[in-house]
């Protein structure tokens, strides 16, 4: 599959100013800009990085430039997300879309390990669905356990947080600049662990119909919290009260910001 | 139009947590931290998450500055090493070895540290040498 996708890009490359994928060198591995003539033997699809946030970042600062991204499932539902909360321009972007090895699928407990491109007006699609991944089991636990076990879970668990803002700051839908979680009002400064159980709990409201189950958060997380089993839940309510499932549709309007449709995230709105 | 990460240790305390420093066009604009590295694991504490913000720092010093009169005006590497080697000399001197103390740096790599430790107790003669990231 690498060798197509690398195909692809080069291709792609001819007519695109850069694509957004992941480069492994002698020096390591991180995201970067492939342009037309570099090494594609140097682009690789693992591990996992937060590479809709690196584009929307190439976005913002180079506003003429069409740019692709080389992404996986929980990527294309973040694009998605963002797209409809203006941190990307789908006009100026081509998609290269690659299913997660069966391995990858099955360590992120993922339903959706495969980007759906068919609704994204330039897109491409490479490799087939993988098939038998388990749900996350601590989520289904979760489902039989009750509200004060739960509750004395969660203590416990937000009890270990160092408050390095990793999940805010990896989280692709999380793109605020002035964030709740840095507001004295809100969040004592200093204190640690932050005061349970506002912190995480002003995070999970914002991640609500947003979060895409990436589990970036969760994966950087210092303190090792399963912050997606939250997530997920609200995720499943969210659907099934309301039924807008984030990262899904392109042209579903996000429920908790449809008074923002005319001018969404215009600060004199927020 | 330049995207890249270049691969570091995060500066800050001794744990050596690895991070990716996001250039854009020369311009270290941010920090991921190193999924795959074994001493973090793709986590990063909140100084690692923001170890890029004092590298274009304005208020970052580029030259040595000596004060003269209550003022400081720009010199030579050469010129500020010099007058730091004669005053700390004199006072060495005048009031013995242990009349100086010296802080290291979290900024600076292991080998510079140990340097500036050999330095102080071989060539200033004390013990007094400590750190801000003795954490």
């Amino acid at each position: 599959m690498i060798e197509e996708i690398r195909t692809q890009v080069a291709k792609q490359l001819q007519k695109l100013d850069g694509i957004v994928g992941l480069r492994q060198t002698n020096q390591g591995t991180g995201p970067f800009l492939f342009r037309d003539g570099d090494d594609l033997n140097q682009l690789v699809l693992e591990p996992r990085y937060p590479l809709p946030v690196v584009l929307s970042k190439l976005q913002k600062q180079f506003r003429d430039a069409n740019f692709g991204i080389v992404a996986r499932g929980c990527d294309v539902r973040a694009l998605v997300e963002m797209t409809k909360r203006l941190q990307i321009d789908s006009d100026r972007l081509y998609l290269i879309g690659f299913t997660c090895s069966a391995e990858q699928a099955k360590m992120c407990y993922c339903a959706d390990p495969f980007p759906a491109i068919e609704q994204w007006p330039k897109a491409e699609m490479i490799g087939e669905s993988v098939t038998g991944v388990q749900p996350n089991p601590l989520v289904e636990k979760f489902k039989t356990m009750s509200w004060e076990d739960r509750r004395t879970f969660w203590h416990q668990q937000f009890q270990k947080c160092i408050k390095c803002y990793g999940c805010r700051d990896i989280c692709p839908v999380c793109f605020c600049e002035a964030c709740s979680l840095e507001d004295p009002q809100w969040v004592e400064p200093g204190l640690l662990a932050p005061e349970f159980p506002t912190f995480h709990l002003i995070k999970a409201i914002h991640m609500t119909t947003r979060c895409v189950s990436c589990r970036q958060c969760e994966l950087a997380c210092p303190s090792e919290i399963p912050l997606t089993v939250l997530y997920d839940l609200i995720r499943e309510d969210v659907s099934n009260l309301i039924g807008y499932i984030p990262g899904a549709d392109l042209e579903a309007a996000p429920p908790l910001s449809l008074t923002l449709s005319d001018a969404p995230m215009k600060s004199d709105l927020v | 139009m330049e995207y890249r990460n270049i691969q570091t240790i995060c500066p800050f305390c001794g744990c050596g947590c690895a991070i990716n420093l996001e250039v854009v066009d020369g311009k270290v604009v941010g920090v991921l931290p190193v999924v795959d590295h074994p001493v973090n694991q793709g986590s990063l504490c909140i100084k690692g998450w923001n170890a890029h913000s004092f590298v274009h720092h304005e208020d970052r010093l580029k030259v040595p500055l000596i004060r003269e009169n209550g003022e400081f005006r720009e010199a030579s590497w050469e010129e500020a090493i010099k007058l730091v080697a004669k005053n700390l000399e004199g006072i060495k001197k005048k009031f013995g070895s242990d009349a100086i103390g010296v802080l290291a740096s979290a900024k600076c790599t292991n080998e510079e540290n140990y340097l500036l430790q050999k330095f102080t107790r071989s060539v200033i003669g004390t013990n007094n040498i400590d750190h801000c990231a003795r954490l």
